[in-house]
């Protein structure tokens, strides 16, 4: 029996191997599962702009560009098998979208010599590029991200938080305990009390939760959710009537589908981001002109201009530049996963270079290099209007507290290089 | 034609109580073997070793472990997950304080740990059965799995909670970590299954697996007849707990690398063991094999079918997935309520007769 399943699968994968030298970045996606409200928009934005960079362009340096999705379901076991079927592939980065999968791909990224983009996600410590040399997560990271919650509740306090509470309700995973570190280290730095509420996975039993939240009576509630979670939370504040612009969530949880359930209830949330909101780009033309329009989209084609679907597209931005420059300096169009490594080190991404693709100020400006995997850290604040259905930036990006957060990323990222032994390379 | 004892005499005990009496059936046995251990490590590629080989072989532990404690003791058990991760935390941490000792002895070590917590967990048993005792191993689920997210401990206080496998060898080959070949994990699993199969299939052939079947077919006569239910009642939990904790330090070891206890080994898993079980047949070796193969093998099949070749969006694929896979389960079970091994069964019985069924 176990032959003829081995045969089966050989002459499946025979037939399924390409056969065209394409340049393959993989889209490894969840549109199924309790996460793929979050999973689709992304992936769909992913796609979308490199089926723009084939219709418009010809692709990236006149190679057209192949898009081979996998579906994880945000499931460990099911991304062992993604990253297994595309490695014959020769993709040129990996997004696992998954921070679990994270943990899972960094150690066998290195070995195979593929790099992975963590576009705030991820492990966090993969900033130092020196132990983790193939993993990327420009151009902010979750401690940025809570610093950032932290550093815009000292701009609306006129710098002064001592003595407030904060209570943090997370996703009782490896992706929700990240920010827990940096939470209690910028506690003590300012003096106010952390309360940390762990939901278990999916998310959608809260009560007891939000229940102590009404009993302690936080000033502030920041949230680390994802997929059904964040809706069953905003709804949850909503009962127990939380003043909505007293809670901040992280970028993953401030998206159209997040607070689109809560109705009116909703107004004045607020969330973090890395990236411009909303459709007022120049690129979003081109991609309903060339894709939408002919017929092509990914999903519907009207998700254009929603937080996630921003994101994936902003992802396969930096994916593509990195691409061109690793173009560039090689002097070949049919670059490997090798060459795309060293580009992604090298990437700088300036205001002109993003003006140029039709996204000015679409994201924080940002250099990467050996000792820097992570970009600059700069975090914004997004607030949601319930008439309007709007996100609107309410704070610039600014800078995260660095002097905290460098010390802890070279603390995790050491304790991994010797638990692996991994000599630093910068 | 081939199927058939004509001629097949046996003169000695030994002879007619072995595993497979049938002299063809003993051949095929080790044609499957020679062919496990002397082929397949040729031909294996990363990719049927980590998304097929892999999660069949240690799936198989699991179920061979829990069709012990359900299959032949008859307590039903909805704890599997939390006792597999008690033997993934207890191989992680026994790989990170002794790293000089072999990985295969912290396997070994790992599951007999589980063994006691399983044990441990098993007493209830003595009191309570049927549904009830599946509720209360539904608590040593969510206990076990909300203990190794809560003590930091357990994950030498990470700041994730994730535990990763650092790179351990066998003679001088390694077989966790990044830089693993494939034939080498695939062969460190075969030895620990085809070892899970042989000591289950032994054990439930002799006084303890008729004590354990006594049990479960009804166990006040049992009683009566002067088995004893403490004894039977947690070596079963033990000899099966042991199973199911080698099969998640191999889990987490050897095929995921890196776990997180709530995603990885949730009821969710508990349910899946059980279904292969159910699916497999309860009270058959062959049919953990069976049913493990059943629910690895065919979702990736369906995937690559669906995907690869004919190139349909992954998002149906995935959903194809689980109506058919929930189909053929709904199938299996009305057509032959005791399971892929029954099915074999009755081939077999009518491959003897064949081609002259009376």
């Amino acid at each position: 029996m176990k032959m003829k399943l081995a045969t089966w699968v050989t002459a499946a994968m025979m037939a399924a191997s390409p056969v065209m030298a394409d340049l393959v970045f993989p889209s490894m996606s969840y549109r199924t599962g309790p996460f793929a409200a979050g999973g689709i928009p992304f992936a769909d934005g992913y796609a979308d702009y490199f089926t723009l960079l084939n219709q418009r362009d010809g692709g990236i340096g006149g190679v057209k560009v192949n898009v081979p999705e996998c579906e994880t379901g945000y499931n460990t076991e099911k991304g062992v098998e993604c990253y297994e079927s595309l490695k014959p592939l020769n993709p040129l980065v990996l997004q696992p979208l998954s921070t679990g999968i994270t943990y899972q791909i960094i150690p066998k990224s290195i070995v195979d010599d593929i790099p992975v983009h963590t576009m705030g996600y991820g492990r966090t410590s993969a900033k130092n590029g020196g132990v983790f040399s193939h993993t990327f997560n420009y151009p902010a990271n979750y401690w940025d991200g809570a610093s950032g919650v932290v550093n815009y509740l000292l701009e609306i306090n006129n710098g002064d938080i001592s003595g407030k509470k904060l209570a943090l309700v997370y996703h009782n995973s490896a992706y929700g305990k990240e920010p827990i570190r940096t939470l209690e280290a910028l506690a003590e730095k300012h003096g106010f009390e952390l309360t940390t509420l762990a939901v278990d996975h999916p998310g959608q039993e809260q009560k007891s939760q939000w229940l102590q939240i009404r009993r302690e009576r936080p000033d502030y509630v920041t949230m680390w959710g994802w997929g059904v979670m964040n809706q069953v939370a905003i709804q949850e504040a909503a009962n127990i009537r939380f003043p909505m612009e007293n809670f901040i969530g992280v970028w993953w949880a401030g998206a159209q589908h997040d607070v689109l359930p809560a109705g009116d209830a909703a107004n004045g949330y607020k969330a973090i981001t890395f990236h411009a909101v909303g459709k007022d780009y120049p690129v979003f033309d081109d991609i309903q002109k060339y894709v939408v329009d002919a017929g092509l989209a990914a999903g519907s084609g009207d998700q254009i201009g929603t937080v996630l679907y921003n994101r994936g597209v902003y992802a396969a931005m930096l994916a593509a530049e990195a691409a061109k420059d690793a173009q560039a300096a090689n002097g070949v169009e049919e670059i490997t996963s090798g060459m795309m490594r060293d580009a992604m080190e090298k990437l700088s991404i300036t205001e002109e270079r993003m003006a140029a693709l039709g996204m000015p100020n679409f994201g924080p400006a940002f250099d990467v290099s050996c000792e820097n995997h992570g970009g600059n850290g700069l975090v914004g604040v997004a607030q949601w209007d319930a008439s309007a259905q709007e996100w609107n930036l309410v704070s610039d990006f600014k800078q995260s507290d660095q002097d905290l957060i460098s010390p802890l990323v070279k603390e995790d990222s050491m304790a991994f290089a010797a638990e692996s032994g991994i000599e630093p390379r910068c | 034609m081939l199927y058939r004892e004509a001629g097949d005499f046996s003169t000695t005990y030994p002879q007619d109580s072995q595993t497979f009496p049938i002299r063809f059936d003993r051949y095929r046995y080790y044609v499957v073997l020679a062919i496990a251990v002397l082929v397949l490590p040729f031909v294996m590629t990363d990719y049927l070793v980590n998304s097929i080989f892999l999660p069949f072989l240690i799936y198989a532990i699991a179920a061979i472990g829990l069709n012990i404690l359900t299959g032949y003791c008859g307590q039903v058990s909805l704890g599997t997950g939390g006792f597999m991760a008690v033997g993934a935390y207890a191989c992680y941490k026994l790989m990170t304080a002794f790293p000089d000792v072999n990985i295969f002895f912290h396997v070994i070590i790992a599951g007999g740990i589980t063994a006691l917590v399983g044990t441990a967990f098993g007493l209830p048993s003595l009191r309570i059965k049927g549904f009830y005792l599946a509720v209360a191993t539904l608590a040593a689920q969510f206990f076990l799995v909300w203990l190794f997210n809560k003590v930091s401990w357990f994950y030498n206080y990470s700041a994730s909670g994730q535990i990763n496998a650092p790179e351990r060898t066998v003679f001088g080959i390694a077989v966790t970590g990044a830089n693993t070949a494939g034939w080498a994990t695939y062969l460190f699993c075969l030895v620990f299954t085809v070892g899970a199969a042989l000591i289950a299939r032994n054990l439930t052939r002799g006084a303890m697996g008729r004590q354990w079947m006594a049990i479960r077919d009804m166990d006040i006569a049992a009683e009566i007849i002067g088995v004893n239910p403490l004894k039977a009642k947690l070596t079963a939990f033990a000899v099966s707990s042991f199973f199911v904790g080698v099969s998640g330090a191999l889990f987490f070891a050897v095929y995921l690398g890196a776990v997180e206890v709530g995603e990885v080994f949730g009821i969710q898993k508990s349910f899946l063991v059980l279904f292969m079980i159910i699916i497999g047949g309860l009270g058959s070796i062959f049919g953990a094999f069976a049913g493990a193969a059943f629910l690895v093998v065919l979702p990736v099949i369906l995937k690559v079918v669906g995907v690869d070749m004919l190139g349909w969006p992954t998002d149906i694929v995935a959903h194809f997935n689980l109506v058919i896979v929930g189909g053929l389960i709904i199938m299996f079970l009305i057509l032959e309520p005791h399971g892929l091994a029954q099915l074999w069964r009755v081939a077999k019985e009518k491959l003897r007769l064949w081609p002259f069924p009376h």
